[in-house]
C-alpha cells in the first residue's frame, strides 16, 4: 500500500472520528432548548458533553491539518470553493465554543437563554452544512483544468446535497439524543429516549432516500472506487436496530450502533470517492485524486511517523477521559 | 473590490484577534501551574483559592483562544488557496503535528483540569494543569516554526512549481525558531504577569483581600519581571537575525535610507511621501550598530540600497515595506518593552522591601499597564509580518501571487465574511472585557462561583 492510500484511509478516519464524538456533541447543543424544561436541566445536558466537547473538535481540526500536509490541492481547493459554507461553519462554531464557557457566568435568564439558543445554531449549522458539503464531493462539483473550483455558493445548495445534509443533521440529533439518554437520569433521561425514539424514523426513510438519490445523482453504483461491501448495510442494520434497544432502555447499545451508522455512513462515502478526493463534473481528467492533489513522498513518509506514533497516544488518553467522566450527570451530581 | 487588500485586511483583522488571547494563555497556564504546585507541595488552602480564582479568568481568555484559532486554521485554504498549494508540502506539516501533538493535549486535559476537581487524586489533577501549560507553549513552537519557513526558507527545494520539503529536521531547527520562539514565549509571560499584577494591584488600591492579593502581587512582580527582562535580551538578539536575514525589515523599522556606518538609532524620524528621503531625525550615534552587532561599528543598510540589491537580485518591483507602519510599530514595542521592564522591577523593589502597598502611585498606574502588553504583541506582529512584505514567503513568493483567485473567491465574499468576522469578534470582545473586569473584581472569600461544572 503506497503512502497516498495510507494518508486517505488516515484522513477518512479523523472524519469518522469526529462525526463519532462531534456529532453526539452537536445532537446534545441542537436538543438543548427543546429537552430542558429549566436552567436546572439545561445545565445537566450541557454537562454531559462539558469535559468532551472541545477535544472532539480537535478532530476536525486534526483532520484540516492532515489534509493541507498530506493533500494541499484538496485543502486549497475545497477550503476557497466551499467559501462561503465554510465562513458560516467558522461562525457557528465560534459562537457554540464561547456559549459552553459563558453561559453560567451570568445568572440572568435572558443571558443563558441568548447563550442556548447561540448553542443550538451553533451545532444545528455545522450538522447540517458537513452534510451538505460531503453530498457535493459525492455529487462532484466543477472544478477545472487548474484544480480551481469554478461554481458558486448557490450550486452546492442542490436537492441532493439538501438531502443528505438533512441526513446528517437527523442523524446526528439522534445520536445526540441517544447520548443524553445514556448520560442523564430520571425523568430527563427518559425524554430523552423518547425524543430518540421519535426520530428514529426520521433518520431511517433519510438514509434510505440517500442512498435512493445516490443512485441518480452520483456514480456511486456504477463506479465504485473501492467496493463498501456490505459496509453500508451494517449501517442500515445498525440503525434499525436502534429502537430495539431503545425500547428495552440499552441505551448504551443504543449508542454503539447510532455510532456505527455514522462511522459506515463516512467509509462508504470515502471508499466510493476513491481514489478520488474531489470529483470534477466539468471533466472526469480534472477531477482531484491522492496522487495529483498530494504532497511530494517525502512529506507523507515523515508525517506517516508523526502519525503513527502520535494517534494511538492520542486515543488512549482521550478514551481515558471518557473513563473519568464516565457517569451519568445529574442535578444532585451538581450540586455538590 | 479588491479582493487582495480584502483577503489581507481580513487575515490582520482575525489573525491579531487571535493573538488578544493566546499569549495570556501562554503565561497564565503557566502561572496557575505553578500556583498549583504550591498548594500540592504546601496543602495551604489559600493557593487552592488562588489556583481557583486565576484559573477562571484563564478559561474564559482560553475560550475566546479557542475558537479564534478555528479560523485561523481554515483561513490559508479559503483565503490563500494560491499560498496554500505553493507551500503545503512544509507548511500543512507543522499546522498537522500541532494539531496533533499540542492541540488535543491542550483541549483534553482543560477538560480534565476544570471538570477532574473531586474526581482525581491532587497529583494526576495537578498533572493536568501542567499539560495544559506544556501543550499550549507546544503548539506555539509548531505555529512558529510554521511561520519561521515564511521568513526564513529552509529546507526545501523548488519543484514542480512549489517548494517542496527535502528535510524535515531543517525545518524544524529553522535558525529563525531561536530568538523567534523564546521571544514569543517570554511574551506570554510578561502579559499574564501584568495581567495578574494589574488585577492584584486594583484590589490593594481598594484594600479588598490584600491577603490574598499582596501573594498574588508577590509572585506576579517576580514572574512579570524575568519576562520583561527577558523579552528585551532575546528582542536584542532577533533584530541580529533581523539584520543578517531581513535587511530590509530592519531598515525599514529604523526609517534607515542610507547605509551607515556606524549606524544610528532612531529616536524619531519623518520621511517624505515618497518614502524614500528623511526629513527630519533625532538619531543617537552608533547606537543600531551595537544593537546589531555588539559592537560600535558595522555597517547597517539602508532601504535605498537594499531596494537596488532586490532589483537585481529579484527583478523589477518595489521591495520596500510600509515604512511609517514598521517604523511606529517597532517604536510601539520596544517602548512598551522598556515602561514594562521598569515597572516589572519596581513593583519587584516594593516587594522585596516587604512593602507592597507602599506605593499607592504604583498600585494605581498597574491596572492600566495590564494594556501594555497587549500593545507591544500586536505591534510586534504588525512588524514581522508587515515587515515581510512584500513577500509572504521571502524570497519565493509575494502575496499578491498568494491568494485566492477571484474567480474562485470574489471580493464580495471575502467582504461578507470580513464584515460577519469583524462584527461578530467585536461583539465578543465585548463580552469577554465585561466578564474579565467582572471576575477580576470579586474578592474570592466572598463570592465562589462553582468549579468543576459549567
Ligand atoms: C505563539 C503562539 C500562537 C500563534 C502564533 C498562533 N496560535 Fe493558535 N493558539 C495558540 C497559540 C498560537 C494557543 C496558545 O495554543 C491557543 C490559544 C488559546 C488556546 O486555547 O490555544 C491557540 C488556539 C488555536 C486553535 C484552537 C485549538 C483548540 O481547539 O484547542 C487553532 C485551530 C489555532 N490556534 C490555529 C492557529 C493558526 C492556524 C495560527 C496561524 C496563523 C495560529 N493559531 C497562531
Ligand atoms: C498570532 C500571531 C500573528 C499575528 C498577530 C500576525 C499578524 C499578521 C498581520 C498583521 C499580517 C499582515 C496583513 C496584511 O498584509 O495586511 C499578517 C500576514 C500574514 N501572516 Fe501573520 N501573524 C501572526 C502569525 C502568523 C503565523 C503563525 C503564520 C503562519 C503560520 C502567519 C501567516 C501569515 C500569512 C499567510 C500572511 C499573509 C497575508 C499578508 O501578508 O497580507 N501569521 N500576519
Ligand atoms: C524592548 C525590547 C524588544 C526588542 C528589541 C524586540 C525585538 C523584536 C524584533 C526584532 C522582532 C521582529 C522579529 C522578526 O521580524 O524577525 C520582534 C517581534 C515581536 N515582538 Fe518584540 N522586542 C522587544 C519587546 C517586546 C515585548 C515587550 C513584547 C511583548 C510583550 C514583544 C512581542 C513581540 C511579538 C509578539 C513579536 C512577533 C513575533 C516574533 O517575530 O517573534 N516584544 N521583537
Amino acid at each position: 500500500m503506497d503512502l497516498n492510500v495510507l494518508w486517505f484511509i488516515l484522513i477518512a478516519v479523523l472524519f469518522a472520528g469526529f462525526f463519532f464524538l462531534e456529532g453526539f456533541d452537536y445532537g446534545v447543543g441542537i436538543l438543548l432548548p427543546f429537552l430542558g424544561k429549566n436552567d436546572d436541566e439545561r445545565r445537566v445536558i450541557v454537562n454531559t458533553i462539558g469535559p468532551f466537547w472541545d477535544g472532539n473538535e480537535v478532530w476536525l481540526l486534526t483532520a484540516g491539518g492532515a489534509m493541507f500536509a498530506a493533500f494541499p490541492q484538496w485543502y486549497a481547493t475545497m477550503f476557497s470553493g466551499f467559501y462561503l459554507a465554510l465562513a458560516l461553519v467558522l461562525i457557528a462554531l465560534i459562537l457554540r465554543g464561547v456559549a459552553f464557557e459563558f453561559r453560567r457566568k451570568d445568572e440572568r435568564a435572558t443571558w443563558r437563554g441568548g447563550w442556548d439558543w447561540a448553542i443550538f445554531i451553533g451545532s444545528l449549522l455545522p450538522a447540517l452544512l458537513f452534510g451538505v458539503a460531503f453530498g457535493n464531493l459525492l455529487r462532484g462539483v466543477p472544478i477545472d483544468a487548474s484544480k480551481n473550483y469554478a461554481g458558486d455558493f448557490f450550486f452546492l445548495l442542490n436537492p441532493y446535497a439538501l438531502l443528505t445534509g438533512l441526513y446528517g443533521l437527523v442523524l446526528m440529533t439522534l445520536h445526540g439524543a441517544v447520548y443524553l439518554s445514556l448520560k442523564t437520569d430520571g425523568e430527563l433521561s427518559a425524554r430523552a429516549r423518547r425524543i430518540a425514539s421519535t426520530l428514529w424514523l426520521p433518520a431511517l426513510v433519510l438514509l434510505f432516500a440517500a442512498l435512493a438519490a445516490s443512485y441518480g445523482a452520483t456514480d456511486m453504483y456504477s463506479k465504485l472506487g473501492v467496493n463498501p461491501g456490505p459496509i453500508p448495510i451494517l449501517g442500515g442494520v445498525a440503525l434499525l436496530s436502534v429502537i430495539w434497544f431503545l425500547r428495552r432502555q440499552r441505551d448504551g447499545w443504543a449508542f454503539v450502533m447510532t455510532g456505527i451508522t455514522l462511522v459506515t455512513t463516512v467509509m462508504t462515502i470515502f471508499m466510493t470517492l476513491f481514489p478520488r478526493v474531489m470529483i470534477s463534473t466539468l471533466n472526469p481528467d480534472w477531477s482531484l485524486t491522492i496522487y495529483n492533489a498530494s504532497s511530494s513522498p517525502y512529506t507523507l513518509t515523515v508525517m506517516t511517523f508523526i502519525a503513527l506514533v502520535f494517534v494511538p497516544i492520542v486515543l488512549v488518553y482521550q478514551g481515558w477521559t471518557y473513563y473519568v467522566f464516565r457517569q451519568r450527570v445529574s442535578r444532585k451530581s451538581l450540586a455538590s | 473590490m479588491d479582493a487582495l487588500f480584502l483577503a489581507r485586511l481580513q487575515f490582520a483583522v482575525t489573525t491579531v484577534y487571535h493573538f488578544f488571547f493566546v499569549p495570556l494563555t501562554l503565561g497564565l497556564s503557566i502561572l496557575v501551574a505553578i500556583m498549583q504546585t504550591i498548594y500540592f507541595r504546601t496543602g495551604d488552602e489559600a493557593w487552592k483559592k488562588h489556583t481557583e480564582f486565576w484559573g477562571k479568568l484563564f478559561l474564559i481568555n482560553f475560550a475566546m483562544g479557542v475558537v479564534t484559532g478555528i479560523v485561523q486554521e481554515f483561513q490559508f485554504g479559503m483565503n490563500w488557496s494560491e499560498y496554500s498549494r505553493f507551500v503545503g508540502d512544509i507548511f500543512g506539516a507543522p499546522l498537522a503535528i500541532e494539531a496533533l501533538l499540542a492541540f488535543f493535549l491542550e483541549s483534553t486535559f482543560l477538560g480534565v483540569w476544570f471538570f477532574g476537581w473531586d474526581k482525581l487524586s491532587k497529583r494526576v489533577h495537578l498533572a493536568a494543569i501542567w499539560l495544559v501549560a506544556i501543550a499550549s507553549n507546544l503548539s506555539a513552537l509548531w505555529i512558529l516554526l510554521a511561520n519561521s519557513f515564511m521568513q526564513q526558507p529552509v529546507g526545501y527545494t523548488l519543484r514542480n512549481g512549489r517548494a517542496e520539503m527535502t528535510d524535515f529536521f531543517a525545518l524544524a531547527t529553522n535558525p529563525n525558531i531561536w530568538t523567534q520562539y523564546p521571544h514569543v514565549l517570554f511574551s506570554g509571560v510578561v502579559t499574564a504577569g501584568f495581567f495578574v499584577l494589574g488585577v492584584s494591584a486594583w484590589h490593594l488600591a481598594r484594600k479588598s483581600n490584600p491577603d490574598f492579593f499582596r501573594r498574588a502581587f508577590q509572585v506576579a512582580a517576580l514572574y512579570a519581571s524575568i519576562g520583561a527582562v527577558m523579552v528585551i535580551l532575546v528582542g536584542h538578539s532577533q533584530a541580529q537575525h533581523m539584520v543578517q536575514n531581513q535587511p530590509m525589515k530592519m531598515a525599514a523599522a529604523e526609517a534607515l535610507y542610507q547605509s551607515q556606518d556606524p549606524a544610528s538609532f532612531s529616536l524619531l524620524t519623518i520621511g517624505d511621501l515618497s518614502g524614500r528621503k528623511e526629513v527630519f531625525a533625532i538619531r543617537i550615534p552608533d547606537l543600531l550598530s551595537l544593537l546589531a552587532y555588539n559592537q560600535f561599528t558595522g555597517e547597517v543598510k539602508g532601504i535605498n540600497d537594499l531596494q537596488a540589491e532586490y532589483v537585481k537580485q529579484y527583478g523589477p518591483g518595489d521591495y520596500a515595506p510600509p515604512i511609517p507602519l514598521i517604523y511606529w510599530s517597532f517604536r510601539g514595542m520596544v517602548g512598551a518593552g522598556f515602561l514594562m521592564a521598569f515597572l516589572a522591577l519596581v513593583a519587584l523593589y516594593f516587594v522585596l522591601r516587604n512593602n507592597v502597598e507602599g506605593s499607592r502611585l504604583l498600585l494605581r498606574v498597574l491596572p492600566w499597564a495590564i494594556l501594555l502588553p497587549y500593545l507591544a504583541n500586536t505591534t510586534g506582529w504588525l512588524m514581522t509580518e508587515l515587515g515581510r512584505a512584500p513577500w509572504i514567503v521571502f524570497g519565493l513568493m509575494k502575496i499578491d501571487q498568494a491568494v485566492s483567485p477571484a474567480s474562485v473567491v470574489s471580493g464580495v465574499s471575502v467582504l461578507i465574511t470580513l464584515v460577519l468576522f469583524t462584527l461578530l469578534y467585536g461583539a465578543l470582545m465585548a463580552v469577554t472585557v465585561y466578564l474579565l473586569r467582572r471576575y477580576a473584581r470579586v474578592d474570592p472569600d466572598i463570592e465562589t462561583a462553582p468549579v468543576g461544572a459549567y
